[in-house]
């Protein structure tokens, strides 16, 4: 089941094109990396799902269902540019963002409440959002987005100017949003911040979508059979079976990454090694998404 | 609807809360109490009573001085040198010297005092003088005091509006200080809470909220939740000021009811001051006929009806200009063709339309939507035949709906806008896109 399938979307602006043709789906329950670089057109993309403005051509469906403004209430959308009021106090805050959500004013006291005293920011309710340090303000930031519990989450650029102790308490808590049945998209341009945490990608560059994915699948087509090896002795390959793209040598301990070739395993190439030196350490070099995202965007540059 | 309601709300509640609009909505009656009391309790104070010596050389003007509570005429006799001296050591605040007279040409008066003679006592003084000395040119010539009485005559000419409905008596002075009035409540209505719409937008802008609460709610519903919101504010802050005012000014008038009142005793100083006595009364009265005479009704409806259509025309165009801009400092080019049209009505109204109000000028100008809240105004308390009236009314519920609708799109575009100074070439192009 998708929650959200996006199904051939288009925006231009004035003097620019933000989105062309742009197709992809997400699985309900997943954690969705939505990557690109600045200006590619991620945020343009999370607006039109957010109903923030309209795709010129293309729809979206959450649920099966045609996007329609019922579904605002079961989004959540932490912007890139966010703050809240502030001379306002953090529970009225909350209170009013809840109840613009189409949450009864009683309901949404009842959520509130959960949330603060699941971060621990009771104390809090009563300050006004300027008393608070940029930290709490993120945090509260943070209930603001989840607390009348959206099926879809959307973060855009999560972690930029979260500390590592705050980040790591939203990763958490995301975590668990997602046990609980949510989906989240994380869209941001600093792909090793969520390689860990996502299931799913998509990559869009130049307002084209040019990847997507299961992390898995995407890291098992863009895998190059490379393998890391270290070592002592004296390295010396000699069979075309094997390819040593680098070597490096330092007081006696070596350390070589070498390509497979004419379909032989990890296991060939232990066996032939072992032969003439000692082995310390073995590994498969996985491209990181970062890799795999900057090889496709170089491809799209020169293509 | 609700979420216009919810924002509607979170502006009014916020904004009435704020120290600034309590303060400002107290300080403002008091500020009037100020303004009436203060210059009653100046009078009081300065209420010690002058005496002021005449030494008369002339011999013409005994007793011709009417004393008066406040200032008390002794007669002095001796040389001008001696009475100078004896002056110094005595409690007189100063002394008239009148040598002997060419009544032709009566020169040589002169007042001394230790201090400064205040105006008054030389303005009583001059017209004491004048009036004895044209008495006595009057019996030199043969004239009678008491024909001279008969000739003088008072006029006062009563105006009366002719109509269907019949006659009915008016004050211009009335009716154009009510229509002045009430345009310029309109006027600071509109820009001061017109510049708070556009705060509050740059405010949400600059916070970083907007896109938090137009993920929740349509922009358009934002706008409006915004400027009704602020509209109530000042509603209430006008009611309250209605109310404090006329508390304060009660209370004031009764604390102050003696000090107040016409002193009876200058009208028995003379006839012609009981005359100009009468005719003022006269006035006032004439005055009130007229107030009530105005179509009080028609007046305060059309006021609402002009001080909401008027706020709310402008208010969305403040609205869009706060959305189009970062901070305030950006806001003066757009600000500019806005107030305008605000500022030339209220200069062309107190000019113009005040002195013909039924002119060309008038007409137009009080049924173009930008110009007419403030025009119309002047004209009603006037009489404006009704098709104006209504053709006026329907252009500026059309062209609320017109800047609502313009400001909209600017504002749906601009609140997502930052770091980027706006041209109008960009605005305009603005319009046309498609969200």
């Amino acid at each position: 089941m998708n929650i959200l399938n996006i199904v051939g979307v288009s925006k231009r602006y004035a003097n620019h094109v933000a989105l062309q043709d742009v197709n992809f789906e997400i699985p309900a329950g997943s954690i969705f990396g939505l990557l690109g670089p600045n200006g590619a057109g991620k945020t343009s993309l999370i607006r039109i799902i957010t109903q923030i403005t309209g795709a010129d051509t293309g729809e979206i469906y959450f649920r099966g269902e045609k996007l329609k403004p019922d579904h605002i209430k079961n989004i959540g959308y932490l912007p890139e540019e966010r703050g809240l009021y502030k001379k306002m106090k953090v529970g009225e805050q909350l209170l009013y963002l809840a109840q613009l959500k189409g949450l009864t004013k009683h309901d949404a006291s009842q959520k509130i409440k959960n949330w603060i005293q699941k971060l621990g920011i009771g104390s809090w309710m009563n300050k006004n959002i300027e008393e608070l340090s940029k930290g709490m303000q993120q945090k509260v930031q943070f209930v603001a987005t989840v607390m009348h519990e959206p099926e879809l989450i959307i973060l855009d650029e999560p972690f930029s100017g979260f500390d590592p102790i705050n980040a790591n308490i939203i990763k958490d808590e995301i975590l668990e949003l997602r046990e609980k049945g949510s989906t989240i998209i994380f869209s941001t341009h600093r792909m090793e911040s969520v390689e860990e945490l996502c299931d799913f990608i998509a990559l869009i560059d130049r307002s084209r979508k040019v990847l997507d994915g299961s992390v898995r699948d995407i890291k098992a087509i863009y895998k190059t059979e490379t393998y890391l090896v270290e070592g002592t002795g004296h390295l010396l390959v000699l069979s075309p079976d094997f390819e040593v793209l680098s070597q490096t040598e330092s007081h006696g301990l070596f350390r070589a990454s070498i390509k497979l070739h004419n379909n032989t395993t990890p296991n060939d190439l232990l066996r032939y090694l072992i032969q003439t030196v000692e082995i310390h350490a073995f590994r498969e070099m996985i491209p990181s998404i970062n890799d795999i995202f900057i090889q496709k965007v170089n491809e799209n540059t020169h293509a | 609807m609700h979420k216009i309601w919810l924002i509607f709300q979170r502006e009014y509640l916020v904004r009435v809360r704020k120290k600034s609009f309590i303060i400002m909505t107290l300080l403002a009656p008091l500020l009037l109490a100020a303004f009436l009391v203060v210059p009653v309790l100046l009078a009081s104070i300065s209420d010690k009573t002058e005496e002021i010596g005449v030494l008369d050389k002339s011999g013409m003007f005994r007793n011709k001085f009417n004393s008066t509570p406040d200032r008390k005429f002794v007669p002095l006799t001796g040389d001008l040198e001696e009475v100078k001296a004896d002056f110094l050591k005595s409690k007189l605040t100063g002394f008239l010297y009148i040598p002997q007279l060419n009544l032709d040409n009566p020169q040589g008066i002169r007042l001394y005092s230790k201090s400064n003679a205040s105006i008054d006592s030389k303005i009583a003084i001059e017209s004491s003088l004048r009036k004895e000395i044209e008495n006595i040119k009057f019996q030199r010539s043969g004239i009678n005091q008491q024909v001279l009485e008969n000739i003088k005559t008072d006029i006062s000419v009563g105006t009366t509006n002719l109509s269907d409905e019949g006659e009915k008596d008016n004050n211009a002075f009335v009716t154009s200080a009510a229509g002045y009035a009430s345009a310029f409540l309109i006027y600071i209505f509109i820009f001061m809470y017109g510049v708070q719409i556009m705060r509050g937008v740059i405010e949400e802008k600059t916070n970083r909220i907007v896109e938090v609460i137009i993920s929740s709610v349509k922009p358009f519903q934002l706008m409006m939740g915004k400027i009704l919101g602020i509209a109530a504010v000042g509603l209430t802050q006008f009611l309250l000021w209605i109310i404090l005012s006329s508390l304060v000014t009660s209370a004031i008038g009764s604390q102050f009811r003696e000090k107040l009142a016409p002193p009876t005793t200058i009208a028995a100083t003379g006839t012609s001051n009981a005359d100009m006595q009468n005719s003022k009364a006269k006035g006032i009265q004439e005055a009130f006929r007229a107030l009530e005479n105005l179509n009080l009704p028609l007046i305060l409806g059309c006021f609402i009806f002009y001080f909401l259509g008027g706020y709310l025309l402008y208010g969305a165009l403040f609205g869009a200009v706060g959305a189009a801009v970062d901070n305030e400092t950006d806001t003066q080019q757009f600000m500019l063709p806005i107030t305008i049209p605000l500022v030339m009505t209220f200069v062309v109204a107190q000019t113009v339309i005040i002195k013909n109000p039924d002119g060309p000028v008038a007409f137009w100008m009080s049924v173009i939507p930008f110009t007419s809240p403030i025009a119309m105004m002047i004209r009603i308390p006037f009489g404006v035949p009704t098709y104006q009236l209504l053709l006026s009314m329907v252009l500026l519920v059309l062209g609320f709906v017109g800047t609502t609708w313009l400001a909209a799109r600017i504002y749906r575009v601009g609140i997502l806008m930052y770091g980027k100074k706006v041209s109008y070439k960009e605005l305009s192009k603005w319009l046309f896109y498609k969200v």
